[in-house]
């Protein structure tokens, strides 16, 4: 981690990084979405609707990951004062909040034909909206905080304590037996047929690799507002 | 009920979002860094 601590070698690293994890990450969310649209079968009790598993469950995971994220670049702000934390805890938000939205939505539009409604209050789905309602307050909080030139400590502090949604999310489940399915993928194993499971690990790498382009692709626009500033200050103090 | 339109519709809200937040953070990379790099030249 300290040996990113220098904005210059991280971009030296990061510019040709996102490039690569945008090609990787495209090429292999298209190849596992045509694979789960058209090479496995229909699962026996849901039929097709099964297939919004290969992009619900990605989003559901880059949606939490998003916001470890911010909570490791958090506790790397506030205790090691790394200059690159705050940038990436700013930048891991529009992207975790975008696929905490996808989760929500594909999550409605699968529920409709399964459950037979879009929404219900059960402690999965609510978690999850709780989660992007917090990272919709992050964006705002840190754009204040660094509009008013703030160390982002108090948008670090926010980002901490969200991280308690995360196992609620991940618990939830099994805190509360409502209409969401029990755990079907695990560390140790999986309840879903291989027949059915295999595209799943290509639009999970796929899209980690898309949302890792987007997160350096908002740092390295971070880091270059930055230098924007410190030049125009510097050429106002010598004016 | 058949269940295409709901896979499709799925897809398609994946889809969009991804590459519309894509191409956000591209846009706005871009901008930043030619907007440092005119300022350097200067």
């Amino acid at each position: 981690m300290h040996f990113l601590a220098n904005p210059a070698r991280f971009l030296r690293i990061a510019r040709p990084a996102t490039a690569w994890l945008l090609v990787i990450g495209v090429l292999l969310a298209t190849a596992g979405m045509i694979s789960g649209l058209t090479l496995t079968p229909p699962d026996y009790l849901q039929g097709e609707t099964v297939r919004i598993l290969y992009i619900h469950v990605p989003s559901a995971w880059l949606g939490m990951a998003g916001w470890g994220g911010i909570a490791a670049a958090s506790v790397s702000q506030l205790v090691w004062r790394h200059p690159l934390a705050g940038v990436a805890g700013r930048a891991c938000a529009p992207a975790g909040a975008t696929f905490a939205g996808i989760c929500l939505v594909t999550g409605s539009i699968w529920g409709r034909p399964t459950w037979g409604t879009w929404w219900e209050w059960d402690g999965r789905l609510t978690s999850m909206l709780v989660l992007f309602f917090l990272y919709l307050g992050f964006i705002a909080l840190a754009g204040a905080e660094r509009e008013r030139g703030g160390d982002g400590r108090i948008s670090a502090i926010y980002g901490l304590v969200g991280a308690i949604n995360l196992p609620i999310i991940h618990y939830s489940v099994l805190w509360w037996r409502t209409l969401h399915q029990g755990e079907s993928i695990g560390l140790t194993g999986t309840t879903i047929d291989s027949s059915l499971l295999w595209p799943l690990p290509l639009t999970m790498v796929g899209f980690t690799c898309l949302f890792a382009a987007a997160v350096l692709m908002l740092m390295r626009a971070d880091l270059a507002r930055t230098k924007v500033e410190a030049r125009l200050r510097r050429a106002a103090a010598t004016a | 009920m058949n269940p295409w339109p709901f896979v499709i519709a799925a897809y398609a809200v994946t889809i969009v979002a991804t590459a519309g937040l894509h191409l956000w953070c591209f846009t706005t990379m871009r901008r930043a860094e030619s907007e440092a790099d005119s300022i350097k030249r200067r």
